[in-house]
């Protein structure tokens, strides 16, 4: 990211939102560590209709330490779902903002198609992801994503990739 | 019904890979295990008040558990007497009766059938032969069973010794009554019997969940890392056994003078600002859940620290749900422990749940032809079956289950 900037933009949302995304279909996973502001929140809810998650089981409510130990894991060659890991390819679209922009702080909604191969079977995963993204240091980060996936509340398979 | 000789597919140390494969033996355990043996269908606490109901299944049947306006909990078949639908779908909730949406045949919260539209138009009709179709439930401890065999022994003897197990197990409320918390739910390709004996499989544990064991501090790895901590597996007879991981976890009222690992003294500072010490100090040991997995046959376990609970789809087809478990009333933060802890190691994102899944697809994978010699060996620790000591790696536990499989699938 070049260039420091003191409020977000639509354009500017939708723009680190998909480097986001691509952060994670090619497992630039260092990079997507340093995306997050020190106290941000990943949240993949079972709840689709939960806005807060600290008294819920969810599949993820990581903060930057578990985010960590989550990145080792897909990486370090010890996990054997991980060292056979799905590709990935995700879509992003129908952005809105919830709330005013431009500002230092926003939020933004969008729909995620997001399709996993994984030994001759595909799976599609479709969610609505809410980003609240913030201006640190002239940079944009993220405080929070949640993934509302819309069947939360059905059996999944094992993820051996990022939402 | 086909007429296997199960005696020569199912060996005292080894079990042929057909159990994992052949549908007309999977068509076998739905008729003669899950519809004839007692299923745990719930948690008492999941339907607490009148009129609170889930939906789920015993063998391929859909069910409702609910507990009616007398306070008895009931297991119904989930089928309406006119056609045949399904009266409920929502998968939990409070309901003063069930309306079937076809023609509105309308069932009380007993399942007694209350009332038809246009009933003029049946003759002889007696609404009392037409109420939603029981089955048999007891309960111990808050788990609820049901079974479609009226004449299955009594819950009680059924679990026999490992009734003590499921007291142990319930200790994790820490002073408070034990509820669920939500569940992961997920499938995998293959056969269920699979993921019955990963309950009772210690061998794998250093393997299969080597990253989870990295990602956690250096006392929690220690605690984990229980190949040669004095653990041991015990048959505790009608196809259930109890596999001892972490043998200072099994009762969680005892050592409370122990210091408290680090990783839980940020909770106990909180916990004192409210209570005493001892109740910190119990709380505290409870957070963690216990040292030891508890397989009950055919389809839950009590492990460690969530209830398993695993349902036939298909011969090469499950569904695993590891439903959390908490202190009812108890302290929020001691609770969120436990939520993070679940997060952490179950589910289709947590770091152990992933990894077993890999595992047992790929044993459904490599089981899938019929080269011989085709066998599973269930053989390690064979010499100390009956026995109360020994190894943790034992597959004792496995034995015991194919035994009752055995017994059940030739009665």
């Amino acid at each position: 990211m070049t260039g420091t900037i003191t409020t977000i933009t639509f354009d500017d949302a939708v723009r680190f939102v998909s480097m986001e995304a691509d952060c994670l279909d090619h497992r630039d996973y260092a990079l997507w560590l340093g995306l997050w502001t020190d106290d941000g929140m990943y949240a993949v809810p079972i709840d689709a209709d939960a806005e807060t998650f600290v008294d819920r089981l969810n599949y993820a409510y990581d903060d930057a330490a578990m985010r960590r130990m989550r990145v080792s894991r897909l990486t370090s060659g010890e996990s054997m779902s991980a060292r056979d890991a799905s590709n990935t390819l995700r879509s992003l679209s129908r952005f809105r903002m919830l709330g005013d922009e431009p500002a230092a702080d926003v939020a933004v909604r969008c729909a995620q198609h997001l399709v996993e191969y994984r030994r001759g079977t595909f799976r599609t995963y479709a969610a609505n992801v809410t980003y609240r993204l913030q201006v640190v240091g002239g940079s944009i980060r993220m405080a929070e994503k949640v993934v509302r996936l819309i069947n939360s509340t059905d059996a999944l398979s094992g993820m051996s990739f990022l939402l | 019904m086909t007429n296997r000789d199960y005696n020569a597919l199912v060996l005292p140390d080894r079990v042929h890979s057909s159990l994992y494969r052949d549908p007309a033996i999977f068509e076998e355990e739905i008729e003669r295990i899950f519809n004839r043996t007692w299923v745990w269908v719930a948690h008492e606490s999941q339907i607490a008040k009148a009129g609170d109901f889930l939906t789920t299944y015993v063998g391929r049947q859909p069910v409702i558990v609910n507990r009616d306006r007398s306070g008895e909990i009931r297991v119904m078949v989930n089928r309406c007497r006119h056609r045949g639908a399904t009266v409920c779908e929502a998968r939990h909730g409070n309901a003063a009766g069930f309306v079937c949406p076809y023609h509105a045949w309308t069932y009380g919260q007993d399942g007694s059938l209350r009332g038809v539209p246009l009933p003029k138009g049946y003759k002889d009709f007696n609404k009392a032969d037409y109420g939603l179709v029981q089955l048999r439930v007891e309960s111990y401890a808050g788990m609820v069973f049901a079974t479609f065999n009226p004449d299955i022994e009594a819950l009680d003897s059924h679990l026999g010794r490992a009734k003590p197990w499921i007291d142990l197990f319930m200790k994790q409320g820490g002073g408070f009554p034990v509820k669920t918390m939500g569940e992961h739910r997920f499938t995998f390709p293959g056969n269920w019997k699979i993921q019955l004996e990963n309950t009772t499989d210690a061998y794998h544990f250093p393997i299969v969940h080597k990253s989870f064991l990295t990602s956690l501090d250096d006392a929690t790895e220690d605690l984990f890392s229980f190949m040669d901590a004095g653990g041991y597996v015990e048959d505790l007879g009608n196809g259930h056994s109890v596999m001892v991981m972490i043998p200072e976890l099994v009762d969680l009222e005892d050592n409370l003078d122990a210091d408290i690992p680090d990783r839980f003294a940020a909770i106990a500072d909180d916990l004192r600002k409210t209570y005493p010490e001892d109740q910190v100090r119990r709380i505290v040991r409870a957070t963690g859940g216990s040292g030891f997995n508890l397989n009950l046959f055919p389809n839950i376990a009590c492990s460690m620290a969530f209830f398993r609970v695993l349902r036939p789809l298909a011969v090469d087809q499950t569904e695993i749900r590891h439903i959390a478990i908490g202190m009812d009333g108890g302290p929020d933060i001691a609770n969120r422990a436990r939520l993070r802890l679940h997060e952490h190691f179950q589910g289709p994102m947590g770091f152990g749940t992933t990894d077993d899944v890999e595992a047992w697809e790929r044993v459904q994978r490599g089981s899938a032809g019929s080269a011989e010699p085709a066998w599973i060996m269930i053989n390690r620790g064979e010499d100390k079956t009956a026995a109360n000591t020994g190894d943790v790696t034992a597959e004792t536990g496995m034995r015991a289950a194919y035994q009752m499989w055995k017994r059940m699938m030739s009665a």
